[in-house]
């Protein structure tokens, strides 16, 4: 059985306190959809960042299209600032395989090459099958076998927990 | 003609024949899809690497410039290797040697085949006899169907009026040669616009076509009056003098959309027109050019609504 969860709240905590030293009001935060775009909303609140929150979809440079294909995706890429030369943080919710993180790059560069991209996740629960390593994390989280940790948002509360997997 | 051909056993698109017999829900799919591209398209890189290395064959037996034109620039767009091949309105393309042509570019490994041609079903021939994970697309087949042009339609009409459940629409003109009406009504009936009519003189209506859940006028202020969106339609060349219509001239003064006739439709009205217009003959350029006109979005929306078949399709192994 793996250790309770923590508290979704003092993980953006966590987050806040390791990233507020490390940005500007120029610093552009980006959140991938869905989780990470929750994630990065309330980052941005926090930090009082001026740029605005800037959202990404990554199903077009998904690598798993040619096994499943394109699925409904109504939600689009926001940059609502110049991406040229800008620091980013790229925000996620749960840090896994890597694969998100690859595709997110790249559609971030298909809007300009930034100075520096760093990348922050809510949860990191390990099983890295690409070289991704996140600049701030709010925990490392175990999580079993079968298991996957999925972000909900209700009415504005985030809350990080871990369900089975549907068979 | 099979319209389930196009879809298999687990609801997925394999081909793109027609809009008729797609469901709602799959028209939306695409909308939905094609409103992802028309972002890509506004970007500083317009590419996304779905369709890397695959091949897609514009086959036109049946010359189109612009059509072949705006397939070429979506493909490219997702990336894929485009082979243009202009086959030629040869008459006695028969099955056979259509076939033929096919086999041959299938053992060159295309992944999808854009096919227009003259003869109605031509598109389906082929899909019936591509090997499994080889798509078809249709780009016009005869006066049958035209379906991304109805689709492009279709978003464009989204893009304006947001919902089709309160609408009023004309398509106004030469309905019976037309195969991008035939395509638009499926499409508009299927997404429940309540009111659609089509306006024209009986002689370029189909006969019955009211079976197909539309109106008919052919007194055009009556057509026009209260609609939300009108869609004039191209008069063929060939079509301006003879028996149909007494010449290009007399059916601009009765079915031509002018200033006038538009008044009669809705103040906030959308026009559209699949192109290449006639000006002066079933538009003037008062209202292709002035600001009821979507003629210029609905070819942009085009190139994301024919990436977004091509992926859907792609994607669909």
């Amino acid at each position: 059985m793996a250790a309770p969860l923590p508290d979704t709240e003092r993980l953006l905590d966590a987050l806040v306190t390791q990233m507020k030293p490390a940005t500007g009001p120029e610093t552009g935060i980006v959140g991938i959809y869905t989780g990470g775009a929750w994630v990065a909303e309330r980052l941005h609140r926090a930090l009082g960042v001026k740029t605005p929150l800037g959202q990404l979809a990554v199903t077009l440079h998904r690598d798993d299209y040619g096994r499943i294909g394109l699925h409904r995706e109504a939600r689009r890429s926001h940059l609502p600032f110049e991406v040229e030369g800008r620091d980013i943080v790229l925000v996620d919710d749960v840090l896994h395989t890597g694969r998100t993180i690859r595709a997110a790059l790249n559609e971030l560069w298909d809007y300009g090459r930034p100075a520096r991209v760093r990348l922050a996740v809510l949860a990191d629960r390990g099983g890295r099958e690409l070289p991704v390593a996140p600049d701030f994390t709010g925990a490392f989280v175990e999580v079993e076998a079968g298991e996957e940790l999925v972000l909900t948002n209700e009415n504005e509360r985030l809350r990080l927990a871990a369900v089975r997997r549907p068979a | 003609m099979s319209p389930s051909l196009q879809v298999d056993s687990q609801g997925r698109l394999v081909h793109l024949l027609t809009t008729e017999g797609l469901s709602a829900e799959m028209i939306r799919h695409i909308l939905d899809t094609a409103a992802q591209f028309v972002s890509v398209n506004e970007r500083e890189v317009k590419k996304v690497p779905l369709l890397r290395g695959k091949s897609i064959f514009n086959v036109f037996f049946e010359n189109s410039t612009r059509t072949r034109t705006t397939f070429e620039i979506a493909a490219k767009r997702l990336s894929a290797d485009v082979i243009n091949l202009n086959i030629g309105a040869s008459s006695t393309a028969k099955g056979e040697t259509l076939l033929d042509t096919v086999w041959n570019l299938q053992a060159m490994d295309a992944d999808m085949f854009v096919v227009r041609h003259a003869e109605a079903g031509a598109p389906h021939l082929i899909a019936r006899h591509v090997k499994p994970g080889v798509h078809v697309v249709n780009a016009g087949d005869g006066r049958h169907a035209h379906p991304t042009q109805g689709l492009l339609d279709m978003y464009t009409i989204r893009h304006y009026k947001k919902d089709f459940a309160g609408l009023t629409v004309a398509i106004v003109g030469d309905v019976l040669h037309s195969r991008v009406a035939r395509s638009q009504i499926h499409a508009l009936t299927t997404l429940g616009v309540p009111d659609l009519r089509v306006v024209g003189p009986k002689t370029l209506l189909p006969k019955d076509i009211e079976r197909l859940g539309v109106r008919v006028f052919h007194d055009v202020t009556e057509g026009l009056r209260g609609c939300d969106v009108v869609i004039t339609l191209r008069l063929q060349n060939e079509r301006m003098s003879g028996p149909l219509i007494p010449s290009a001239g007399e059916f601009n003064k009765t079915y031509g959309l002018s200033p006038e006739k538009l008044a009669f439709a809705k103040p906030d009205a959308i026009v559209m027109h699949p192109g290449p217009i006639n000006r002066g003959v079933e538009i003037d350029s008062g209202v292709a050019d002035g600001s009821h006109s979507v003629i210029m979005p609905q070819v942009t929306f085009g190139i994301a609504v024919r990436m977004a078949v091509m992926a859907i399709l792609a994607g669909n192994a």
